[in-house]
């Protein structure tokens, strides 16, 4: 294949996740300390693309819109074995959903030129929504398949891809241009060395603003975006909150006696 | 306000519908019901109209029903066209899908060709005063919810969480059936399907269990495991997993309550060495019940607790069958 998009998006470490807060006033989330991952899911989506360079050469193209401070989360992309990346950053992109921001990946796609594949994880550990890799193929008139466990490379540029669905799975035939979702099942994510963390400093990491870009400022950010966050509460946690005493044996038939009142047994 | 038309996508493979289309139609039911809308249920497929008692049965006023052969077995592109054709004819105000393997892969490319926002996984959805559907959606692993809102686009598309809504079947409704036209150049391009294999259905799905006994890190390996499912086969109930267990090999991938597993609302959810981390919890906060056994007293799985239990389940849940065992005998319970 020629070339290959690796779409990743740095998120907040999980291991971290406990100490986000909710601002009582913005109703935004605060983020400070928190440091930022790849997703893990795009690491599986590196590990395809990487795959399919390894047998039969293809550039591989790390692209992602976040904000600048984003950069080290491409450098570990790089290092991995992107052979460039581009960071799609400007604050007119700031508050995008997931409609908007798949407009904005799209429009770099585009500059970038022609490609055969676009990979992606199936979804992102913040947002979680899954909903950027089938709106960005659409937005870019290719076809998509999701939660893609396993991929196998065919004659010529052909892919047979195993999609998982509840109970089973779709297996299909698929030519480039293609956009895939991967999930964790698909491969087993390679490390980087020392090294080739050192020799992916070199590479070329670029960042485009919407000077590059260019797209209207009605279709992007929070103005471009068609859903808007009309309020966002900390979960309620009302209940009874009994806390049984005894020996074991005691809160055994205590609790039992809870299951019978409530008809189950 | 507007009177909305209210649409549902009917999954189907293979001629069996999802439960999940017909948990939306009770919802769709309703939002019609509180604000004068109708409820129409979208049906594709190659031979899908038999399917369309069930679906007024269950709340459809209106099925839209497209038949043909490229609509078997389900693929992306067809069905986004045949979809979008049908929402720029009759406008619909509401489009509801189930948040499934399809309906994840369908929602946006519809909602990306036309133009209009989608919200994901929504948990619970309320009509507001002008009209407005308030999305209720989970987010940073359940942690927070947020109302999401599409104030102006049309229509207003969402997926929802199997197992979060309820059915409401009924013999007494009628409805109308429209058959919507297959444009005849349908794009049929794209992969090509050629094997879908799914396994028989289990006996019990975990989302339709009335009793949920899950277990965490905290059960500590298999013969720990053993116990739980001892319990939940007594009660006639389902094992659910967090993430720790499933990754360890004691428990399935699809045991795994919570954001990127399962959503469950059992009558009785009984968790077992869970900590209680925000990704499990918003998977089972729907329950009747919870009942948490935990030796670590801080753990915040007790927040969230109907009943809590502190101490080693190795002590608790044998000691908890062998009373349940004898009450269901109904011998010399106490």
């Amino acid at each position: 294949m020629d070339r290959i998009i690796v779409c990743v998006k740095p998120v907040p470490d999980p291991k971290a996740w406990e100490r986000l807060r909710l601002d009582p006033v913005t109703k935004t989330l605060i983020r400070e300390g928190i440091p930022s991952v790849i997703n893990p899911l795009d690491k599986h989506a590196l590990e395809a693309a990487l795959t399919i360079k390894d047998a039969q050469a293809a550039e591989v193209v790390i692209m992602s819109m976040a904000p600048p401070a984003s950069q080290p989360v491409l450098r570990e992309a790089l290092a991995l074995g992107g052979d460039r990346a581009v960071l799609l950053s400007d604050k007119v992109f700031a508050g995008s959903d997931t409609l908007a921001t798949s407009r904005i990946l799209a429009a770099g796609i585009r500059r970038l030129g022609s490609f055969d594949l676009i990979c992606c994880g199936n979804f992102t550990l913040d947002g979680s929504t899954a909903q950027v890799p089938s709106q960005l193929a659409e937005l870019l008139g290719i076809p998509n398949i999701m939660h893609v466990s396993r991929m196998e490379l065919g004659e010529g540029k052909r892919l047979m891809v195993t999609q998982k669905i509840e109970q089973g799975y779709v297996r299909l035939e698929a030519e480039p241009p293609l956009l895939l979702s991967f999930t964790k099942e698909a491969n087993k994510p390679r490390f980087s060395s020392f090294l080739e963390i050192l020799a992916a400093e070199k590479r070329e990491l670029a960042i485009w603003t919407n000077a590059e870009l260019n797209l209207a400022e009605g279709s992007i950010g929070l103005k471009g975006s068609p859903t808007q966050m009309a309020d966002l509460l900390v979960r309620q946690k009302g209940r009874q909150g009994l806390r049984l005493e005894g020996t074991p044996e005691e809160m055994a038939h205590q609790l039992a006696d809870k299951i019978h009142q409530l008809g189950l047994i | 306000m507007e009177k909305p038309q209210i649409w549902v996508f009917m999954e189907q493979r293979r001629g069996v519908l999802h439960e999940v289309g017909l948990e939306l139609l009770g919802k769709a039911r309703e939002l019609a019901e509180a604000s004068g809308g109708r409820v129409a249920a979208v049906l594709l497929g190659a031979n899908v109209a038999v399917l369309t008692d069930r679906v007024i049965a269950s709340g459809a006023d209106l099925v839209l029903v497209a038949e043909h052969p490229a609509l078997e077995p389900y693929r992306l592109l067809p069905y986004t066209a045949v979809l979008a054709q049908a929402c720029r004819e009759y406008q619909p105000s509401i489009l509801l899908f189930g948040a499934t393997a399809m309906g994840m892969e369908l929602a946006p490319r519809l909602a990306a060709r036309l133009h209009t926002g989608l919200s994901a996984h929504c948990i619970d959805l309320q009509l507001d005063g002008e009209g407005h559907l308030l999305q209720m959606v989970p987010g940073w692993g359940g942690g927070v919810v947020a109302t999401i809102k599409c104030p102006v686009h049309r229509p207003q598309m969402a997926t929802v969480m199997p197992g979060v809504m309820k059915k409401q079947e009924t013999s007494q409704r009628y409805g109308e059936v429209i058959h919507l036209t297959i444009p005849e150049d349908l794009d049929v391009s794209g992969p090509r399907v050629l094997e879908v294999y799914r396994e028989e259905p289990q006996a019990k799905p975990l989302e339709k269990a009335e009793v949920v006994v899950a277990g965490g890190v905290g059960i500590g390996g298999k013969e720990g495991w053993q116990l739980l499912e001892e319990l939940a086969g007594l009660l006639g109930g389902a094992v659910g997993a967090t993430r720790p267990p499933v990754d360890e090999g004691w428990a399935l991938e699809e045991q795994m309550i919570g954001a990127s597993g399962k959503t469950v609302r059992p009558r009785l959810y009984i968790g077992v060495g869970i900590s209680g981390m925000s990704h499990h919890l918003v998977g089972m906060d729907g329950s009747e019940m919870v009942v948490a056994v935990n030796s670590d007293p801080k753990a915040p799985i007790f927040e969230v607790a109907d009943i809590a239990v502190v101490g080693d389940y190795r002590e608790i849940i044998p000691p908890l069958a062998a009373e349940v065992r004898k009450r269901l005998k109904g011998g010399d319970a106490p």
